[in-house]
């Protein structure tokens, strides 16, 4: 746990000195994909969730977007954790932001199959 | 002069004819990229030659923000690496081994950026220790399988010491035992990315999402 949390402190303390240059909100995305990649213990997919999700709030009240494979990521997430229709919902988001997804996007939406 | 002042200067003018020894690179030579300018780059995880494990996805998850500001559409790395996993490529090996047609096919992606992790880590010494990441990169036309862009991104990060040795026996301890739950690796990655994609001459072009995206190519 401890590792995990000095990781994305880590993280977020780089993205906030890059922020203003950045077209994107990166929030701690890199840091939560880092972290689904240790321990699950550390940082649970609930837990990834919750920080993506926080992150999104902040970028909405600045009206910044979201980076490239952002909602992608959260509906894989989403799916993980069982939330089906919120998994294809952001899928569906990261294809109308970002059209060059829109072929694996598709593939994706196939495999998360409707309850 | 005293001798001081003398070892001063010839110690900035040492340092100054090192930087300007690293300006001296040749331009890459940018005709194949303009002729099959990506929208859209899959990062696949890196064949890793380091002696650290951790380094596949220590480094493969700090590729994605400099790819993205540079102006291309990044595919999510991980949920890439998970369904090429489900789809029988266990491996960075096996995926890099992948036919580009049928990456193409599956992704839509454009170019797929094939990453190389030569070192990642940290070589301890008695008072210090110097973490090192270093990578080369091919980015490669998924149509045509033309190479569009390579390069080589090093970064080194050091702690040195201070003069007294005790103090510095303590420090490196514990120096050490905070390097393990840091994976100080992970941000030297940074660097050495940044050393890779964002030299006007021989990094990655801009691309479409950029605004210094050149339209005439």
């Amino acid at each position: 746990m401890i590792r995990a949390v000095l990781v994305l402190g880590a993280g977020l303390a780089l993205a906030g000195c890059a922020a203003p240059q950045s077209r994107y909100e990166w929030g701690s995305y890199e840091e939560v994909v880092y972290a689904s990649y240790l321990s699950h213990e550390d940082v649970p997919a609930e837990k990834q969730v919750e920080l993506l999700e926080k992150d999104y709030q902040v970028a909405r009240s600045a009206n910044r977007r979201m980076p490239p494979g952002w909602h992608a990521h959260l509906g894989y997430l989403y799916y993980q954790v069982g939330r089906g229709d919120q998994a294809r919902q952001e899928l569906m988001t990261e294809k109308a932001e970002f059209p060059e997804s829109a072929v694996f996007m598709d593939r994706l939406l196939a495999n998360v199959k409707k309850p | 002069m005293s001798i001081r002042t003398w070892l001063g200067c010839m110690a900035v003018l040492c340092v100054g004819a090192l930087t300007s020894g690293c300006q001296t690179v040749k331009p890459y030579d940018y005709t194949n990229f303009h002729a099959h300018p990506p929208r859209s780059i899959l990062v696949l995880p890196p064949l890793n030659e380091s002696t650290a494990i951790e380094g596949t996805y220590g480094y493969l998850t700090t590729v994605t923000r400099p790819v993205a500001e540079r102006g291309y559409y990044v595919f999510p790395v991980a949920v890439v690496d998970q369904f090429m996993k489900d789809n029988g490529l266990p491996t960075a090996n096996e995926m890099q081994e992948a036919p580009l047609a049928k990456v193409a096919e599956i992704t839509g992606a454009d170019a797929v950026l094939f990453l190389d992790l030569k070192q990642y880590g940290a070589h301890y010494q008695v008072l210090s220790s110097v973490v090192t990441v270093e990578v080369f990169a091919k980015l490669v036309d998924t149509r045509t399988g033309i190479l569009l862009w390579q390069g080589h991104g090093v970064a080194q990060q050091g702690s040195g010491g201070s003069g007294n040795i005790l103090g510095d026996l303590i420090s490196a301890a514990i120096t050490q035992a905070l390097n393990k739950h840091t994976d100080r690796a992970h941000q030297v990655s940074r660097l050495a990315n940044a050393n890779l994609f964002f030299p006007e001459e021989t990094g990655l072009p801009y691309g479409p999402y950029s605004p210094k995206y050149d339209k005439a190519h």
